[in-house]
C-alpha cells in the first residue's frame, strides 16, 4: 500500500517559503476559509455494525443487514470509534462532551440505505479545540476547531463500466468518520493546506485514521468567501465539496477566490451554493444552490442512547496519548539542538520522527548530520521512488552505519553520497561497500604528502605561477591531489599539508 | 375443546405428554383456516413449517427435553421479522419481503419451544386503531364481525379472542396491544420501554414501540413475556436489568396494594356503560385487600397531541428506507431516481402511512422543529413526571383502556382525529415508557370492556399479579365469542 501523502517532501512543503504572495493580498480583498475535514476512523468494524471496514473488497461484500438498512435492524455503537474521537479531542485541547447525542440527518440518496445518516448535531462529542499551523512567514497561527463529531459514512454510487446505470456499493456505508470543523480563521489557500496537513499529521500520530487520501480516508469540504480588506462582515460563501488531495485543496481554493473576486469586482453577487472541484479543468463548478439544498430535519436518533463519558474514562484516554507532533518538535529542538525547521520536517509523521531518532541515537553526537541526511539524500531517494519511510528500503540501522563512517572520518561527506547510492541500489551495508570499493579515506599524513609531492612534480608550471602569487591555483592543487587519491584524501588534512608544501 | 385451555394449561399438558404438539397444531390450524374468510386475522399461515416444528417439539418432549413453551402454538404480529417467512408489516410496500433473519423476540420464543402457526394481520406499519389500514384487508372482531377488533395488533387480538391461538406477539406504540385486547375481550400487556428487544421488530416510532403479548389470561401473558423479555445487545435501548420470573408469585395475596384511580380517564369521552364496567371492576380490588384512591395526572390531556407529533416524526424517518432501491415495492420502469422514489413510495404506502409521513416531515422541518417536536418532547417529560409523582403515592394506576367498545368497520375511517382519540387512555404510558396492561372486565351491550392497569418502570410483575388475582375472582377472561366457543 502506498500512501498518497505523508512523504517527507510533503512535510517540507509545509514549511515557509518566501516570495509567493497570498491570493487576495494586495488586491484589497481578504480571503476567509473554514474547512470541514472528514477522517475515516481506523476501527476494524463499522460504527454501528460488526461488518469489516477493510478497503477494496468486492462491492457489497462488506455490508451487513444493518449497513443495508434492512427492516427491523438497529444500530449498536462501536465504542472504539468513541475512544478515537476522544483521543482526537484531547490532542487538540478540546472540550470532551460528558454527554453527546447521535442525530439523524434525513435525505434520500441511493447510497444512503436508511434514508438518513446517523451523525451528531446539537451535542457533538468534541468542541472548541485548537490547532497551530506555521504560516508562510514562519510565524505560528492558532486555528480554532469549532467541533468534531462522529458520524457514519455513506456508500458509493458507481458509474464506471455501467453505461446508463448507476451501481451502488455499500461497503463504505457505516464506516466511522470524525468530521472536524474549523473556525473560518484560515486566510489563504496555503493556510488551508497547512491546516489540513497538520490535521492529517495529527490523526496519523494518534493512529485513529490511516490518512489515505486516494482511498478517501481523509477528505475535506472547504467553505470559501472573500470580503474587502478591513471589512467585518463575512462575504457570501460557497462550499467546495469532497476534495481529497492537498494540491487540489490549494488549487480549488485559489480558483474559487479568484472567481469570487472577479464576480464582486464586476459588480455581481456571489451565490451561496455547493460547488465541485474538477481537477482536470482546474476549476470549481456549481453542484446545487442553497434553494436546492435539503432540509435535513435533524432530530435525536431514538435508536441510540446518548454517549455518556465519565472523568475516569477521559483521563484513561488522555494517559494513553502518544507524544504529539508539536511536543515532539520542541523536544527535537531542545534534545538534539536542531533548528525549528528541521524539527518541524522530521516530526511531520510519527514514522519519520521515529526513524530520525533511531538514526540519531545510533550515531551519538551527530544529530544535525543525521537530520541533514534524513531530510536530504534519504528523502530525495524515497520520494523519487514514491516509498514510505517505513518501507524498509533503507533501515535506520543502515543509514546510521553510513553516518558513523562520516563521523569517524573513514569517508568524507562527498564519498558518503556515493556510498549511499550504492547502499540504496544494492541493499548492502556502508562498511562492506566502503571496503569492496576501497573508499576508506586517506588520513595518513605521509601518504597525502607523497601524493602532493607527485602532483607538484607533475605540474611545475602551475607551481611556479602559484609561487609567483597566483593564489587561485590552490584549488587546482586540491583537485589534482583528490583526483590522484580518488577523492579519498582527508580534505582538512590535505588543505593543511598543501598550505605547508606549496610555498616551498 | 382443547382451544378452551389456556396457554399455561397447554404448556403443562404438553410437558406431561397428555397432548401432542402436532395434534395441537393441527387443531388450531383447522380453526385458523376455517375462520380466515370471516376474521382475516392472518396474513400468512405457515402450516407446513408449524407441523415440522411441532413434530420436533414432540420429539424433544419425548426425550424429556424442551423449554417452558415447547410445543405451544403461537402467532407473530407480521412486523416481527421471521427468516424465510415473509414479513409484510401489513403493507403493499413489503408484500413480498422475506426477511433474511429472525427478530430477537422470534428467536427467543422459538428457543423456549413455541411453535409458530402464522403471521398476524395488523394496521399498515402499525399505524391505526382499527386494523382497517392493512393492505391485506381489515380484521373483524370475533364478538361481532361487523365491528373492528381494534389496532394495530388487530390480527393478534382477534386470533386469541376467537381461540385460534392461545397467545400471540403484538406491539404497542400508542395502545396497539391494550386497545385491541380491550375490544376483543382478552389480556394484553405492553411492557416497559426497553424490556423487550426491538431488534427485528419493524419500527414505526422507535422511542415508543414496545413488543408484548396478547393472551387469554394474565398468567399466560406472564409465561410468554418471561420467555421474550430481557436485554439484547443488538438493541441499544433494551435495558440490561434481570427479568423476574413473572409466573412465580402470581397467586400471592394482593394485601396492601395501593391502587390509584386515574381521575382524568373518567372524563366526558368515556362511554357510561364502559364506565360502569370499570367501576365494578375496581370494586373487586378492595375485597382482595387493596386500597383504592383517586390520583390525578394533570398533564395527561396533552398526551394525544404530543404523541401525534413524536410518533409521525420518527415514522417519517424510519420509513425513509423504503425507497424501492434495495427491498420492498419498486415501481415499474422508473424514468429516473426521483420517479423511482416517488412512485415506489406512492404505490407502496397506504393513505394513513402517507398522512403520518407527511405530518412527521412537517414537524421536523426547519422553522417548525422547535414549535412541534421539541415542545412535544417537553410535554413527554411533563407526563413522565406526572407518572413519577403518582407512583410515589400508589403502586399501580387503574382506569379504562378505551373510551368505548368496538366500533363498526368504516365508522371512523373518514375522520382520522376521531380515530386517534380512541387511543386517548393508552398513549400516555407509551410517552412515559411505563408498562401497562388491559384485562377483560365485563361487557357493555354485549361487547367486551378492558380495564387498564399501569405501573412504574419494570413493574410488569406487579401488573400481572394484580391482573391475575382479579382473574381469579372473575371469569370475564374465560368468555369466548359464541361462534368460536
Amino acid at each position: 500500500m502506498t500512501k498518497a501523502s505523508g512523504t517527507i517532501l510533503d512535510a517540507a512543503q509545509q514549511q515557509p517559503r518566501g516570495g509567493e504572495s497570498q491570493e487576495g493580498t494586495g488586491t484589497g480583498w481578504e480571503t476567509v476559509i473554514g474547512l470541514e475535514i472528514h477522517a475515516q476512523l481506523a476501527t476494524r468494524s463499522k460504527i454501528f455494525s460488526g461488518a469489516s471496514t477493510a478497503y477494496g473488497a468486492a462491492p457489497n461484500t462488506q455490508a451487513c443487514l444493518v449497513d443495508l438498512g434492512y427492516p427491523g435492524v438497529l444500530p449498536v455503537l462501536n465504542t472504539e470509534a468513541v475512544r478515537m474521537a476522544v483521543r482526537f479531542g484531547l490532542a487538540i485541547g478540546a472540550r470532551i462532551a460528558r454527554q453527546s447525542v447521535f442525530a439523524r440527518k434525513n435525505y434520500f440518496y441511493p447510497d444512503l440505505p436508511k434514508g438518513y445518516q446517523i451523525s451528531q448535531y446539537e451535542l457533538p462529542i468534541v468542541a472548541q479545540g485548537a490547532i497551530d499551523i506555521v504560516l508562510e512567514d514562519g510565524s505560528i497561527k492558532r486555528i480554532g476547531v469549532t467541533r468534531a463529531h462522529l458520524e457514519e459514512d455513506a456508500g458509493k454510487s458507481l458509474h464506471e463500466g455501467l453505461p446508463g446505470l448507476t451501481g451502488i456499493d455499500l461497503n463504505r456505508a457505516g464506516t466511522p468518520l470524525i468530521e472536524i470543523v474549523s473556525e473560518p480563521e484560515l486566510r489563504s489557500a496555503r493556510d488551508a493546506v497547512a491546516y489540513m496537513k497538520k490535521v492529517h499529521t495529527l490523526v496519523r500520530y494518534l493512529e485513529i485514521c490511516d490518512g489515505n487520501m486516494q482511498e478517501g480516508s481523509f477528505r475535506c469540504d472547504a467553505n470559501v468567501s472573500v470580503r474587502r480588506e478591513g471589512a467585518e462582515k463575512l462575504g457570501t460563501r460557497t462550499e467546495i465539496k469532497n476534495v481529497n488531495s492537498f494540491r487540489y485543496v490549494e488549487k480549488a481554493i485559489q480558483y474559487e477566490v479568484a472567481r469570487q473576486i472577479d464576480i464582486l469586482e464586476s459588480g455581481g453577487k456571489v451565490v451561496q451554493e455547493t460547488r465541485l472541484y474538477d481537477p482536470d479543468r482546474g476549476e470549481t463548478r456549481s453542484m446545487r444552490s442553497k434553494e436546492e439544498a435539503n432540509d435535513y430535519r435533524y432530530f435525536p436518533d431514538p435508536d441510540l442512547l446518548p454517549v455518556e463519558l465519565g472523568e475516569q474514562y477521559i483521563e484513561a484516554v488522555r494517559a494513553a496519548l502518544p507524544e504529539l507532533p508539536d511536543a515532539k518538535a520542541a523536544r527535537f529542538v531542545s534534545q538534539y539542538g536542531l533548528p525549528a525547521y528541521d524539527a518541524g520536517v522530521l516530526t511531520a509523521s510519527r514514522e519519520l520522527a521515529d526513524y530520525y531518532e533511531a538514526v540519531a541515537r545510533a550515531v551519538p553526537g551527530e544529530p544535525k548530520l543525521a537530520a541533514n541526511w534524513v531530510m536530504g539524500d534519504l528523502a530525495a531517494a524515497l520520494n523519487k521512488e514514491g516509498l514510505d519511510i517505513d518501507a524498509g528500503r533503507m533501515t535506520a540501522e543502515r543509514l546510521a552505519g553510513l553516518l558513523a563512517r562520516i563521523a569517524d572520518q573513514t569517508i568524507s561527506g562527498k564519498i558518503a553520497k556515493e556510498v549511499f547510492e550504492a547502499m540504496w541500489s544494492s541493499g548492502e551495508s556502508a562498511d562492506s561497500i566502503i571496503d569492496t570499493k576501497g573508499l576508506r579515506q586517506i588520513t595518513d599524513t605521509s601518504a597525502i604528502e607523497q601524493a602532493i609531492e607527485a602532483v607538484m612534480a607533475k605540474n611545475p608550471a602551475q607551481l611556479a605561477e602559484y609561487r609567483a602569487g597566483k593564489d587561485k591555483l590552490f584549488g587546482f592543487f586540491v583537485g589534482q591531489v583528490m583526483k590522484a587519491t580518488q577523492g579519498k584524501a582527508n580534505p582538512a588534512q590535505l588543505n593543511e599539508l598543501l598550505k605547508k608544501k606549496l610555498p616551498g | 375443546m382443547i382451544h378452551r385451555h389456556t396457554l399455561a394449561q397447554l404448556a403443562a399438558e404438553l410437558r406431561a405428554r397428555k397432548l401432542s404438539s402436532v395434534e395441537l397444531a393441527r387443531a388450531y390450524l383447522e380453526r385458523i383456516q376455517a375462520s380466515q374468510p370471516l376474521l382475516n386475522a392472518f396474513i400468512s399461515i405457515t402450516a407446513e413449517q408449524a407441523l415440522a416444528a411441532a413434530g420436533a417439539a414432540d420429539a424433544a418432549l419425548a426425550r424429556g427435553e424442551g423449554g417452558p413453551l415447547t410445543g405451544v402454538p403461537i402467532g407473530h404480529k407480521d412486523l416481527f421479522c421471521t427468516a424465510g417467512v415473509r414479513t409484510t408489516c401489513g403493507s403493499r410496500m413489503l408484500e413480498n419481503f422475506v426477511s433474511p433473519y429472525d427478530a430477537t423476540v422470534v428467536s427467543r420464543l422459538r428457543a423456549s419451544g413455541a411453535v409458530m402457526l402464522g403471521k398476524l394481520n395488523m394496521d399498515e406499519f402499525a399505524m391505526g386503531s382499527s386494523n382497517e389500514t392493512s393492505h391485506f384487508g381489515p380484521v373483524r372482531n370475533p364478538w361481532n364481525t361487523d365491528l373492528v377488533p381494534g389496532g394495530s395488533s388487530g390480527g393478534s387480538a382477534a386470533a386469541v379472542s376467537a381461540r385460534l391461538l392461545p397467545g400471540a406477539t403484538a406491539t404497542d406504540t400508542g395502545g396497539s396491544i391494550r386497545q385491541p385486547a380491550a375490544l376483543c375481550g382478552i389480556t394484553g400487556i405492553k411492557p416497559t420501554y426497553g424490556r423487550v428487544s426491538r431488534y427485528g421488530m419493524i419500527a414505526f416510532a422507535s422511542s415508543l414501540d414496545q413488543g408484548g403479548v396478547v393472551t387469554a389470561s394474565a398468567e399466560d401473558a406472564a409465561l410468554m413475556l418471561r420467555e421474550m423479555a430481557g436485554f439484547d445487545p443488538r438493541d441499544s435501548t433494551s435495558v440490561d436489568t434481570p427479568v423476574p420470573d413473572y409466573v412465580a408469585g402470581l397467586d400471592a395475596p394482593l394485601e396492601g396494594l395501593k391502587i390509584g384511580l386515574l381521575k382524568e380517564f373518567f372524563d366526558a369521552g368515556l362511554d357510561p356503560d364502559n364506565e360502569r364496567c370499570i367501576r365494578e371492576a375496581l370494586a373487586v380490588f378492595p375485597r382482595l385487600g387493596a386500597k383504592v384512591r383517586q390520583v390525578s395526572l394533570p398533564n395527561i390531556s396533552l398526551s394525544v397531541p404530543a404523541y401525534y407529533v413524536v410518533a409521525p416524526a420518527e415514522c417519517s424517518s424510519n420509513l425513509a428506507r423504503y425507497d424501492g432501491v434495495r427491498f420492498g415495492h419498486r415501481c415499474k420502469e422508473p424514468r429516473d431516481l426521483t420517479d423511482l422514489y416517488k412512485r415506489s413510495r406512492s404505490e407502496g404506502f397506504g393513505a394513513e402511512v402517507k398522512r403520518r409521513i407527511m405530518t412527521g416531515t412537517y414537524v421536523l422541518s426547519a422553522g417548525y422543529y422547535d414549535a412541534y417536536y421539541l415542545k412535544a418532547q417537553r410535554v413527554r417529560q411533563l407526563i413522565a413526571a406526572d407518572f413519577q409523582r403518582a407512583f410515589a403515592e400508589v403502586d399501580v394506576l387503574m382506569g379504562p383502556a378505551t373510551p368505548t367498545t368496538a366500533f363498526a368497520i368504516g365508522a371512523k375511517t373518514a375522520d382520522p382525529i376521531t380515530m386517534y382519540l380512541n387511543d386517548i387512555y393508552t398513549i400516555s404510558a407509551n410517552l412515559a415508557g411505563v408498562p401497562a396492561l388491559s384485562v377483560p372486565c365485563g361487557f357493555a351491550q354485549g361487547l367486551p370492556v378492558g380495564l387498564q392497569v399501569i405501573g412504574p418502570h419494570f413493574a410488569e410483575q406487579r401488573l400481572l399479579h394484580a391482573a391475575h388475582r382479579y382473574q381469579l375472582e372473575t371469569d370475564w377472561h374465560l368468555k369466548i365469542p359464541e361462534r368460536f366457543a
